[in-house]
């Protein structure tokens, strides 16, 4: 009975909303980016009188002075204008991590869960593939600016790192206290960083370093260093929640 | 032709994976749906040209996500006797 | 504006019905997992009607690089990607505290079938 109330509840709210939606909605082939704040965030005029009508200045390896130099707009989105949602959007996260170490504490001594024993080849290729696996996670959150990327993928990559040498070994613990201090860290460091904006221009979290030349790796002010501290955020964060699910009761 | 053509097909694919995730009985399978398609997310984000978005779901939702679910049903196993 | 039935499937219906199973999964299911995994799926299906609306025909995706050096009117829209980014780093970590939980209530109670949670004494 209550599988049968679901199903036309299922197909009553698809055709409701989808018919309302399709009214004034252009998708696919009628869309276009004019008229939309993204276009705005591409040409990099936001901050200009009249940010529709002025024309981009935007050059690949050239310096201008234009807002925001950074090659990746997504980047400059989430880590330059909408930085304080970045801000509790790590916040979250925190929060997250703090949770499951609450529900999962024990006083003590903590012992890990003893997985099944690793054959020759996990345990050969491990130590092989583990530098690697670190390298190109810390090469995707310095060049989140240049390319697609950033701190959360970068930091995802070296949490499957750690979780490789747990599986790779039935003796490994990660630091948990090490990984801790780390993660508050680099977040007081976010938000100084935003305090250090507020003090030298009067604005919270505005790009007070230089610019210089669009497509250089010492580029954009202070995206590059927020993206880093970021990402060393991330995977402290991701490895504690490793840990803390690998111990045992 | 890519868009809407192909896209339309994974996103059918989608739809049938997560019907198949929330029917199916065992719950081992329902996990394996649900990383099915997030690795099929991922593709369509890349056809969607969203290549920091599709980074990001194939890491995270497809990756991290499934760790999480299979270390949850192995803890809950171990004390089911 | 008409669209044909493809693009409207592809950009509007399916995230929608993808949410919409995710929904019904939620309300029909009573392993405690199966819930945690329709919210999963929920997740799924939002992000992709977000991104879907940013879709420029035959755009490029908005970075600037040595083959693209000018503002081009056929990028896809920034915007949207940058939202969806925050969403999913949130989605995980709504399910990391959620499955942590429900370690703890079988580890407590013994059981993880919402009926029968209903049922004792708590």
């Amino acid at each position: 009975m209550k599988k049968v109330i679901a199903l036309l509840l299922f197909l009553g709210l698809l055709f409701f909303i989808g018919t309302g939606l399709e009214q004034g909605l252009k998708l696919g082939e009628h869309n276009t980016l004019s008229g939309k704040a993204g276009e705005i965030y591409l040409k990099r005029t936001v901050n200009s009188e009249d940010p529709a009508t002025t024309p981009s200045r935007v050059g690949f390896g050239r310096e201008t002075d234009i807002e925001e130099n950074a090659a990746n707009t997504v980047t400059s989105i989430v880590v330059g204008y909408r930085s304080f949602d970045t801000l509790g959007e790590v916040t979250v996260l925190f929060l997250a991590a703090t949770g499951v170490l609450a529900l999962f504490f024990t006083p003590g001594k903590r012992k890990r869960l003893a997985l099944a024993k690793p054959n020759f080849i996990l345990s050969v290729s491990s130590g092989f593939l583990l530098p690697l696996i670190i390298l190109f996670g810390a090469y995707v959150f310095t060049h989140g600016h240049l390319t697609p990327g950033g701190g959360f993928q970068g930091g995802t990559i070296i949490a499957a790192a750690v979780l490789l040498l747990y599986m790779a070994g039935n003796a490994y613990k990660a630091p948990a206290a090490g990984l801790k201090i780390l993660e508050g860290l680099s977040g007081a460091g976010y938000l100084l960083i935003g305090l250090a904006g507020l003090l030298l221009t009067g604005f919270f979290l505005e790009n007070f370093l230089p610019q210089g030349k669009m497509g250089a790796l010492f580029s954009a002010g202070i995206i590059p260093v927020v993206y880093l501290l970021i990402g060393l955020k991330v995977s402290a964060e991701l490895s504690g929640i490793v840990s803390d699910y690998m111990g045992e009761e | 032709m890519i868009n809407p053509g192909l896209s339309s097909l994974f996103i059918f694919l989608v739809f049938l994976a997560s019907l198949l995730a929330v029917e199916t009985k065992k719950v081992f399978r329902a996990v394996l749906f649900m990383s099915l398609a997030g690795v099929l997310t991922s593709v369509i984000f890349v056809l969607w040209k969203a290549p920091d978005v599709a980074m990001t779901e194939a890491a995270i939702g497809a990756g991290f996500t499934t760790f999480l679910f299979l270390m949850a049903l192995n803890r809950i196993k171990g004390k089911e006797k | 504006m008409g669209h044909d039935w493809l693009s409207l499937w592809s950009y509007l219906y399916g995230p929608l019905a993808i949410f919409l199973v995710g929904l019904y999964g939620l309300l029909t299911q009573k392993n405690l997992i199966k819930m945690a995994i329709s919210i999963n799926i929920m997740d799924f299906g939002v992000n992709l009607f977000i991104i879907s609306l940013g879709y420029v025909p035959s755009g490029e995706a908005p970075i600037y690089t040595e083959a693209v050096r000018r503002y081009l009117p056929s990028f896809t829209d920034p915007l949207p990607q940058a939202l969806v980014l925050t969403a999913i780093v949130i989605s995980v970590a709504v399910t990391a505290f959620v499955l942590a939980l429900i370690i703890k209530i079988h580890g407590r109670y013994g059981t993880t079938d919402l009926t029968k949670l209903g049922e004792m004494e708590l």
